[in-house]
């Protein structure tokens, strides 16, 4: 079985099918040298005990049966491996590469004013992914930054915005980002999204530390916002909880503290109801972003509580001055060169890859014009886990139970119809190269090609060395570590 | 959406399967024995359990996914998580038990044990709020440790995924 992504998707996805089925070859490729995705570069600095879930990974990597290919990216350049080569040599594909790109506003300005940053880009910044190493964000252009989105991200970049430095020294954030934040000018956030409170996509924790950083306060929401509090009790219980802690933060009564001190230096608020519509720089300098436009938008629903309520624009607009803004409005899949030419459809509007509880299907529509009929076709041997499967939202926990139902999936189709009936009932990738017969040899086989590709492959191994010297530079820093942001460099610690 | 052809395309004679709701009736997969071995590398183990001295150990019993009870006896002060995983039960703990996820959310099948159970603080709340299935008695078993009080509690492990449809990717 051959995994494309090393993030919790394919390790979880692995984990499964290990558990059940020791004796399956399992070939993990990952584009990186370094393996865990998301889990390494997305998941925020100050929150390490979200990252033990690597200990689990890297069991999962030890088993005799198991191969890690990093450094080894899927695709026609060369340089890469292409997918129906290597799809040749393997009975089971598992796609978990997750989302690489981001959605986009499609607003004027959006890609040509400097200062405008995607909340994806930054996030990878500050976590030492090599892609982002040189983003540089300006975080001198201005004290007010305006972040554009109302899920856990937005919250994130809110928090590093505005956290002080003294919390992220000691973390495996990166020595430059953690530079550029001390040296940072902003002073108020406004995290602005398009609905209303009852529709935002953040959860309490991320909520909760916003709240609770020292000497940071925040402007309260207006109360017709907010359902009376009278009612707050008969919500489910998270949006139950969530309630309470925005009445409690936006209410004219409450006690002293940060909360309501009009001295504190750093501000933040939640802002509802704003659909950008377009980024504006100013005559005197047309590079640089200097406002944003936004459409003020009315819950359109029967219910404006619920979380589903869709919003429809007004006629009236609203406009920041700043010259930082963060788009946070969702990340996004892409097709993985050389998947179409093996049948493997892709939906570019959801950014993902369509699929049954993790089998991949082709949807189709059969009969007459005026009779047409939904219906599926599998693609034998292909499936898919984590973001790519289901869409680029939830937690790793989520991707957790998506990825054993990938597994179990895999796990249901090779066992076959039970006991006694001898093997797999259904098929698994034929796609040619190999004779008829010839067991499926895997990273064996793609070995060779790799290195005449130029390929050079990082094994589990290596990645630890590189694992090592990372701790070792943390060490001398006091920081859990000191991340590699460069292929470069990562390679550099194995010559 | 074009079905591309290639080389390495399959047989295009293939049977349309119209969506059903149930996906394929499947050999249940506990049926396969599972080989998932006890670690105890210290890395990977965030909490030991004490092997209870002979007389004071406390009796838990853990309903598993198949409705199977598994009875242990423990010491005090060891976790919920710990226990399950030292057993080989089928329980995760992503986090490794730092009330960082919900994935080893247990549901305490007795109203009155879960009342003796101190109550859950700010970050484990903060987490049950997103865990699948939530219950008026659902707790994070990293945060549960036992104790005299608790001797004879039943929790249930719930039942984590729903089949997934095709429609489902067609929705939004």
């Amino acid at each position: 079985m051959a995994v494309i992504g090393a993030g919790p998707a394919g390790f979880y996805t692995a984990y499964r099918v290990q558990s059940k089925l020791p004796d399956a070859k399992i070939d993990m490729y990952e584009a990186l040298p370094v393996p865990y995705g998301l889990v390494r570069f997305g998941v925020a600095p100050d929150h390490p005990e979200v990252k033990n879930c690597q200990d689990k990974f890297a069991e999962v990597a030890l088993h005799p049966n198991f191969t890690y290919v990093g450094n080894c990216p899927i695709g026609d350049t060369p340089g890469s491996l292409p997918l129906p080569l290597l799809a040749s040599h393997y009975d089971a594909l598992v796609l978990s590469y997750g989302a690489s790109k981001d959605r986009k506003l499609n607003v004027p300005g959006e890609d040509t004013l400097g200062g405008i940053y995607s909340a994806r880009d930054f996030v990878g910044w500050y976590n030492g992914l090599p892609e982002h190493r040189d983003l540089n964000p300006d975080l001198q252009a201005d004290e007010g930054a305006v972040v554009i989105g109302h899920g856990n991200v937005a919250l994130d970049v809110a928090r590093m915005l505005l956290c002080p430095v003294e919390r992220l020294t000691r973390t495996d954030i990166t020595e430059y980002a953690l530079e550029a934040l001390a040296r940072s000018r902003v002073r108020r956030v406004r995290v602005v999204g398009r609905r209303g409170p009852m529709q935002a996509a953040f959860t309490i924790k991320e909520l909760r530390e916003l709240f609770t950083l020292p000497n940071v306060s925040f402007h309260p929401i207006p109360s017709s916002l907010l359902p009376p509090p009278e009612s707050i009790s008969a919500f489910p219980r998270a949006q139950k909880r969530i309630l309470q802690m925005l009445h409690q933060h936006s209410s004219a009564s409450s006690l002293p503290s940060s909360s309501t001190n009009p001295t504190t230096s750093k501000s933040w608020s939640l802002d509802f109801l704003l659909s950008p519509t377009a980024f504006f720089s100013l005559p005197t300098n047309s590079t640089c972003l200097s406002s944003i436009e936004f459409r003020c938008t009315t819950l359109s629903g029967p219910d404006p509580y619920s979380p589903t309520c869709p919003v429809s624009p007004t006629t009236e607009t609203m406009t920041f001055p700043t010259s930082l803004a963060f788009k946070s409005i969702g990340y996004l899949s892409l097709p993985l060169p050389g998947a179409s030419s093996l049948g493997i459809p892709f939906n570019p509007k959801l950014g993902l890859i369509p699929n049954e509880g993790g089998r991949v299907v082709i949807p189709v529509e059969t009969g007459p014009p005026d009779f047409v009929e939904t219906g599926t076709i599998r693609v034998p041997g292909v499936y898919v886990s984590g973001w790519v499967k289901r869409g680029p939202t939830g937690v790793i926990a989520s991707t957790m139970y998506d990825a054993f139902e990938t597994g179990d999936a895999v796990i249901e189709d090779w066992v076959g119809g039970g006991e006694g009936s001898g093997g797999k009932s259904v098929e698994f990738m034929e796609f040619g190269g190999a004779g008829t017969g010839e067991e499926r040899r895997g990273w064996e086989a793609m070995e060779g090609i790799a290195k005449e590709r130029g390929i050079r492959r990082v094994s589990w191994e290596e990645w630890r060395k590189i694992e090592e010297a990372e701790k070792q530079r943390g060490k001398r820093g006091g920081k859990e570590r000191e991340k590699f942001a460069r292929v470069e460099e990562m390679l550099g610690v194995l010559e | 959406m074009t079905i591309t052809s290639s080389p390495y395309s399959w047989s295009a004679r293939r049977t349309i399967i119209p969506p059903s709701p149930s996906i394929r009736h499947a050999p249940s997969l506990s049926s396969i024995p599972s080989t998932r071995t006890f670690s105890s590398s210290a890395t990977l183990f965030h909490g030991h359990i004490t092997p209870p001295k002979p007389g004071e150990g406390l009796k838990v019993t853990f309903i598993d996914k198949s409705n199977e009870p598994h009875t242990f006896e423990v010491s005090a002060g060891d976790n919920l998580l710990d226990i399950a995983q030292a057993n080989d039960l089928d329980v995760e703990g992503a986090c490794g038990g730092s009330a960082a996820c919900s994935t080893c959310h247990v549901i305490v099948a007795d109203r009155d044990m879960y009342d003796k159970i101190p109550e859950p603080d700010d970050d484990e709340n903060d987490m049950l709020d997103l865990a699948f299935g939530l219950t008026e008695t659902s707790r994070l078993g990293c945060q549960v440790k036992m104790t005299k009080e608790l001797d004879g509690l039943v929790v249930k492990l719930p039942s984590m995924t729903r089949n997934l449809q095709s429609s489902d990717f067609s929705k939004k």
